[in-house]
């Protein structure tokens, strides 16, 4: 995509339209619009440079308010929270984000598509709620923590502790993907959801090398592709071989996963996985003498 | 193997009044009372009595006194029988001893020793049955400076988000899950009434109560349970839950068997599934960090709601209280080790923390040394019994308290401790639906309410006896606060006077 476009004033949304209509503008006193553009496809394109964290976010929900739904993010360096409170609705936003985004990228989140064409920090989808979020890159730790609901598609690796409590109740069913490896406990104290983790940077026959994985996990089930020791796994978890239910939840999640990121899906779907699961869904039923 | 458990209480029996109606039977959740149909008379577990008084307030002839057990040991000042029954528990069962509510240990209670001030002649006291006193409480941050506009039109300096309180006392966090629904309802119901706030604890917010919100103190902790964006949106302030006075430093496990359909619902977990808080929040792990996750809450409510951070109080509650100031906490909550809980490991109860009363003192200080008291409210937690105590905390340099144990005895709790098995039988921390439906929610938020309008009545006495009309005045105003029986060091760390200088 190249570079160039027309100013905010050409494009529907107007970030200065709406100040102070209900919610949304808890800082538009300090926030002003930088260079917002169009670029030929059509969509709303927006200068990240110099801009704060807030500021930034509070242009991206001034857009939204007005009606934009697909925006991209130009020249992102650690702004944190990109995708917090950023609408709710039926038909979700979708947010291409260039460059690395802060810490907390999509914390709390409630419904956004987010696209990282980069790397992310840490605590990608703190306590989300729904949505999808596809980095084309590594994330940092604590990924997918208490995540409760949508999906995140990792390409590369994740560092420690991801999906660290991450928890499922009815329908909402939270899945998490990553494409490399990741550190020392994944799945910690997980209640809830899916993590897939397909060991793609792996050299042949090298395992990963995460260890107290799934330590405390009372819930939800980890598939691994590639071998990992019994050592490296928690006391509180099970190995099994996947049934068939987990194959098509297996290969449904890699069918999306290789649709993001272009990776030959042949590659990977005839590979084994393990099932990581709990024990017992009361790990620490008799620790307490009353 | 044969348990050595003594019992703790005896079960009196008045038997020219009983009129073996069984209505014990029916009150006692514990199995203490039964019908000997061989004999046809009323008998006694007594080992199971936990002394809840629940038989002997609903027996209808008043047949029964409860007592504390009188069999003793031989006495050993040391070896004291409290000792002995837990390492007897300890050796039957290789656990953890539990207990509820908060600390029981005879340590130095410093609200006994400090004593308020009264005008007399030259600041003439004021009688608040005709004069307005004004309770009503802000909370939130206060800006640097205030900034006037220069012209009509121009907008002032932003005010951060401020939530207004009727009366300084709001009702302490209790998890749905520790307490029935019934009793969360009727401390919300009671908050709504009294023109105060009421926390949910961090068992999510049940969807049916939602209604309450503008009365309402999420918490999000590190089990994040029922936590979405409705929930903080909804709420009117957001309190990030660090730590519990009763139980400093550690997570806390609402047992499988707790969690019923709709503790799952509410929390956002699988029925049936411990729900388990970890012991710190996983994405803190240092100040920054906090500050991070306060400012992802602020992102996630628009900047529209005030943020809290509770912390239990511990050696160093100054210095991390500065910590969660420079973080961008606009309110501070400090728990002192005398505050209530569902379950903490007993050895922990009694043990881990320190004073409010000390805590609060040594926070307030600090933060007004360092510049930086008005950038967050306090409100101090644990263990207030009554109005004195209230107004005795604002004088060390509270906003506003958060009362628990207090709003749970004027609901019907007796203090017997048993919240974490569940078979409270006041209705009160129980997780069985039959005993929940004892409490009336309309009734106990009454008797919640009746106990705040009380409290208030008599903060407006202490106050216009001291010839002040606003809280305000009071609070932080330690001059209106004398220690009696103290050492030189609690006065030093309280920052009062000693009585009669």
């Amino acid at each position: 995509m190249t570079w160039h476009g027309v100013w905010a004033g050409d494009c529907a949304a107007d970030p200065e339209k709406g100040r102070g209509e209900g919610r949304g503008d808890g800082n538009s006193r300090e926030a002003a619009p930088r260079r917002v553009f169009c670029d030929e496809t059509g969509v709303l394109t927006i200068d990240a440079r110099g801009l704060t964290y807030r500021e930034l976010n509070h242009v991206l929900r001034a857009h939204v308010r007005d009606g934009a739904r697909a925006i991209a993010v130009r020249n992102v360096a650690g702004q944190r929270y990109i995708g917090t409170n950023l609408g709710r609705l039926r038909y979700p936003v979708t947010v291409e984000i260039h460059g690395t985004p802060g810490s907390d990228l999509g914390a709390f989140m409630d419904g956004p598509r987010l696209t990282v064409f980069g790397n992310a920090q840490d605590c990608v989808g703190n306590t989300m709620t729904s949505g999808e979020i596809v980095v084309h890159g590594r994330a940092g730790d604590v990924v997918a923590m208490s995540m409760r609901g949508g999906a995140i598609f990792i390409r590369d690796d994740v560092g420690s502790r991801c999906a660290i409590h991450m928890k499922e109740y009815g329908d909402r069913k939270p899945l998490v993907v990553i494409g490399g490896t990741a550190h020392d406990f994944l799945g910690e104290y997980m209640a809830g959801g899916t993590v897939i983790m397909l060991g793609l940077d792996l050299a042949p026959g090298e395992r990963h090398r995460a260890c107290f994985v799934g330590t405390g996990m009372h819930g939800g089930r980890i598939f691994i592709r590639g071998s990992i020791e019994a050592y490296q796994v928690g006391r509180e978890v099970e190995l099994a071989e996947p049934d068939s239910r987990d194959q098509e939840t297996i290969m449904s999640a890699v069918e999306r996963f290789c649709t993001f990121f272009g990776t030959d899906f042949d590659k990977i779907a005839n590979s084994e996985f393990l099932r990581l699961h709990a024990r017992s869904h009361r790990p620490y039923g008799r620790l307490y003498g009353a | 193997m044969k348990s050595y458990l003594l019992p703790q209480f005896t079960v009196e029996r008045d038997a020219s009044r009983c009129s073996v109606c069984r209505a014990c039977i029916k009150e006692c959740s514990f199995g203490v009372h039964y019908y000997d149909e061989k004999r046809r008379t009323m008998g006694t577990h007594e080992e199971r009595c936990v002394g809840c008084h629940r038989c002997s307030t609903f027996c209808p002839t008043r047949a029964l006194t409860i007592r504390t057990h009188p069999a003793k040991f031989r006495p050993n000042a040391n070896w004291r029988p409290e000792c002995i029954l837990d390492i007897r528990k300890q050796a039957e069962t290789g656990g953890i001893v539990l207990a509820g509510m908060g600390c029981d240990k005879p340590y130095r209670i410093y609200w006994d020793h400090l004593l308020l001030n009264a005008s007399q002649v030259t600041n003439p006291s004021i009688d608040p049955l005709r004069e307005p006193m004004e309770l009503r409480t802000h909370l939130g941050a206060r800006p640097d400076r205030l900034a006037v506009a220069d012209e009509p039109g121009a907008p002032d300096a932003p005010l951060t988000p401020q939530v207004s309180v009727e009366v300084p006392i709001l009702l302490a966090a209790m998890s749905f899950g520790a307490i029935s629904a019934q009793a969360q309802r009727a401390l919300m119901q009671a908050a709504q009434e009294a023109g105060t706030l009421c926390n949910t604890g961090e068992g999510g917010w049940p969807a049916e109560l939602r209604g309450f919100g503008r009365h309402v103190i999420v918490q999000c902790a590190s089990g994040r349970f029922g936590v979405d964006a409705d929930y903080l949106n909804e709420a009117a302030i957001v309190e990030i839950k660090i730590g519990q006075g009763a139980k400093p430093g550690i997570g806390g496990h609402l047992p499988g068997e707790k969690v019923t359909e709709a503790v799952a619902r509410t929390r956002m977990i699988p029925p049936g599934t411990d729900a388990l808080s970890p012991a710190p929040q996983h994405d803190i792990y240092s100040i920054e960090d906090l500050s991070m996750l306060i400012y992802a809450l602020k992102e996630a409510t628009n900047y529209e709601k005030p943020v809290a951070v509770k912390i239990a109080a511990v050696h160093n509650a100054a210095a991390i209280a500065s910590g969660i100031v420079r973080a961008g906490a606009d309110i501070v909550v400090l728990d002192g080790f005398r505050g209530g809980t569902g379950a903490a490991p007993k050895i922990i109860r009694d043990n881990v923390g320190i004073p409010i009363e000390l805590a609060l003192a040594s926070v307030d200080a600090r933060l007004r040394v360092e510049g930086i008291r008005h950038r967050a409210s306090i409100i101090a937690s644990g263990g207030f019994r009554n109005s004195a105590d209230v107004l005795k905390a604002i004088a060390l340099g509270a906003d506003a308290v958060y009362v628990g144990t207090a709003a749970l005895i004027a609901m019907g709790c007796t203090l017997c401790q048993q919240c974490y098995t569940g078979k409270c039988a006041w209705g009160i921390a129980a997780s069985d639906p039959k005993l929940a439906e004892r409490l009336d929610p309309n009734v106990a938020a009454r008797r919640v309410v009746n106990l705040i309008n009380g409290w208030s009545l008599e903060i407006k006495e202490m106050l216009g006896g001291m010839g002040i009309n606003a809280i305000e005045s009071l609070r932080g105003n330690r001059l209106h606060l004398r220690g009696i029986g103290l050492e030189d060091w609690e006065l030093e760390v309280l920052g009062v006077r000693g009585a009669g200088t």
